[in-house]
């Protein structure tokens, strides 16, 4: 065995890691941002909405979560570059990332709202609550607070699948790591060194939702829940 | 405490001929009660005689196929009533609590002052203050329900609907979750609001509550208002399955 590492020549491109990086983080928190409301109206929709609709949604989540991310990319990048629009890769990765983890979200949320008992709606509706105010104050906020650990670990794990959008020429990390090993013919340092960056970013992003559960849910902050 | 919405000479609760079927189950076969502005009224019997079902009724939870059912003036099997109007004169209380979970005892007790009535918080919180000392939590404002006892938690549970200021309340088999200790706190506090003049309706387990409480009994038996009385009916039954109801309770 004769492993060398040599990872100045790596290094050296710091910048174009950094910049990486950025694009992804900002992939993420897009997604993250528009796939949640749109999960949570979809879960909505599913729950609530009259048949049609229902249906619809359950067939969105059915058909994202059968079929491979880097799938997803291709129909939305060739899809609207066939129907004459002309969007950018970061664009494109956004929008496929978004489709995607909305539908995962749709299922964590669906799965939040039926954790919550029929008691609890009777309890709001019999304190004269509409129905849009059990929704919101019963069903919506509970459900979110108990749900919260694996929405989370979902969008983490959208971040870490950002890295397929690369397929497309979005300048993200993994998009930096591929650029690099081709011009410094050090693949194992390049893909080493976007390994740790995604950690980081993995580690950023938990610590973010950690304080923002500490914030969202003062129940979980008073009585020390885990989140 | 405010006024009835309809003259107070009515009853305030009123089922005639009420009839209720879950699929081809007959839960409510005709049954007929009336309940007097503060009045207590116990409803005993079996399990699955349809005492849940027929106060469940009375708040519309469950829609009835016939008869009709008033309360403080309120058509309530009138399918376009105006459930909120409704719901504002009814309180009702499960044997499960229902407190909601991600909120501390008094932000469960200021939730429909502020949302429904439109309280301004500050106002909302005197309530709850208020009522919190009634049911004897006075020092749980704080607490999620998941830090109280079952007992408490029902007795915050009381307190919350005491804070819409009810003109009746329905109790349905409060107690029997508890174990006899916290039973004892939860019935002073129901004892202490009929003894205030609070108009009830209560499905219950406890015969000796009952027969102290309730200013009239209903025995429910296969969907129908089986016999009815005063509270001596417990001691002197007419019909022979109250004696074997009131038998095998002891
Ligand atoms: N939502 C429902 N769907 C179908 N059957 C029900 C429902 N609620 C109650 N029942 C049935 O109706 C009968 C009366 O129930 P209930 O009113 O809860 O009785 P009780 O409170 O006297 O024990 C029972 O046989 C019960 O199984
Ligand atoms: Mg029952």
């Amino acid at each position: 065995m004769n492993l060398r590492l040599d990872f100045g020549v790596v290094w050296e491109r710091w910048p174009l890691f950094v910049d990486g990086a950025w694009m992804t983080l900002q992939l993420a928190v897009l997604a993250t941002l528009f796939g949640f409301a749109l999960g949570a109206l979809c879960a909505v929709g599913r729950r609530s909405g009259p048949p049609w609709l229902a249906g619809l949604c359950g067939a969105y989540v059915e058909a994202i979560r059968n079929t491979p991310l880097l799938v997803q990319i291709f129909l939305v990048y060739f899809g609207l570059a066939s129907l004459g629009f002309s969007l950018s890769a970061f664009t494109v990765a956004a929008l496929a990332l978004t489709i995607n983890v909305g539908a995962y979200t749709t299922e964590i949320m669906r799965a939040g709202f039926d954790s919550i008992p029929r008691g609890q709606l009777e309890a709001g509706e019999c304190l004269g609550l509409s129905q849009r105010q059990v929704y919101w104050h019963v069903l919506l906020l509970p459900a979110m607070e108990r749900v919260y650990p694996a929405l989370t670990s979902q969008f983490v794990l959208l971040m870490l699948a950002s890295s397929v959008t690369s397929q497309i020429s979005a300048e993200e990390l993994t998009a930096v790591a591929n650029y690099i090993q081709s011009d410094t013919y050090r693949a194992f340092e390049s893909y080493i060194t976007v390994a740790v960056f995604y950690l980081a970013l993995s580690f950023v992003m938990r610590l973010g939702f950690w304080g923002l559960g500490l914030l969202l849910f003062p129940r979980r902050r008073r009585l020390g829940t885990p989140l | 405490m405010s006024q009835p919405t309809s003259s107070s000479a009515g009853p305030v609760v009123a089922l005639r001929d009420v009839h209720k079927s879950f699929g081809s189950l007959k839960v409510l076969d005709g049954v007929s009660f009336e309940v007097a502005r503060g009045e207590v009224l116990a409803i005993i019997g079996r399990s699955g005689s349809g005492k849940s079902t027929a106060l469940r009724c009375i708040d519309r939870l469950e829609t009835i196929e016939s008869g009709e059912i008033t309360v403080c003036g309120h058509r309530v099997s009138d399918p376009k009533l105006p459930l909120r109007a409704l719901r504002l004169d009814v309180g009702i209380v499960f044997q499960s609590y229902n407190l909601f979970p991600h909120l501390t005892i008094e932000e469960n007790i200021c939730l429909a002052p502020v949302t429904v009535k439109g309280r301004r918080r500050a106002e909302a919180r005197e309530t709850a203050r208020r009522v919190l000392g009634q049911v004897g939590l006075g020092d749980k404002l704080d607490s999620y329900p998941e830090q109280l006892s079952g007992g408490q938690q029902q007795r915050a549970a009381i307190a919350r609907s005491l804070a819409m200021e009810p003109q009746v309340m329905l109790f349905d088999e409060v107690t029997s979750a508890l174990d006899p200790e916290l039973t004892g706190e939860v019935l002073r506090v129901i004892e202490q609001l009929a003894a205030g003049g609070m108009t009830m309706v209560m499905v219950t387990h406890e015969m000796g509550f009952a027969r102290r409480v309730a200013d009239r009994i209903v025995f429910m038996h296969r969907g129908k208002v089986w016999e009815t009385g005063p509270a001596t009916i417990l001691e002197a039954p007419e019909t022979a399955e109250l004696r074997q109801f009131v038998g095998s309770g002891l």
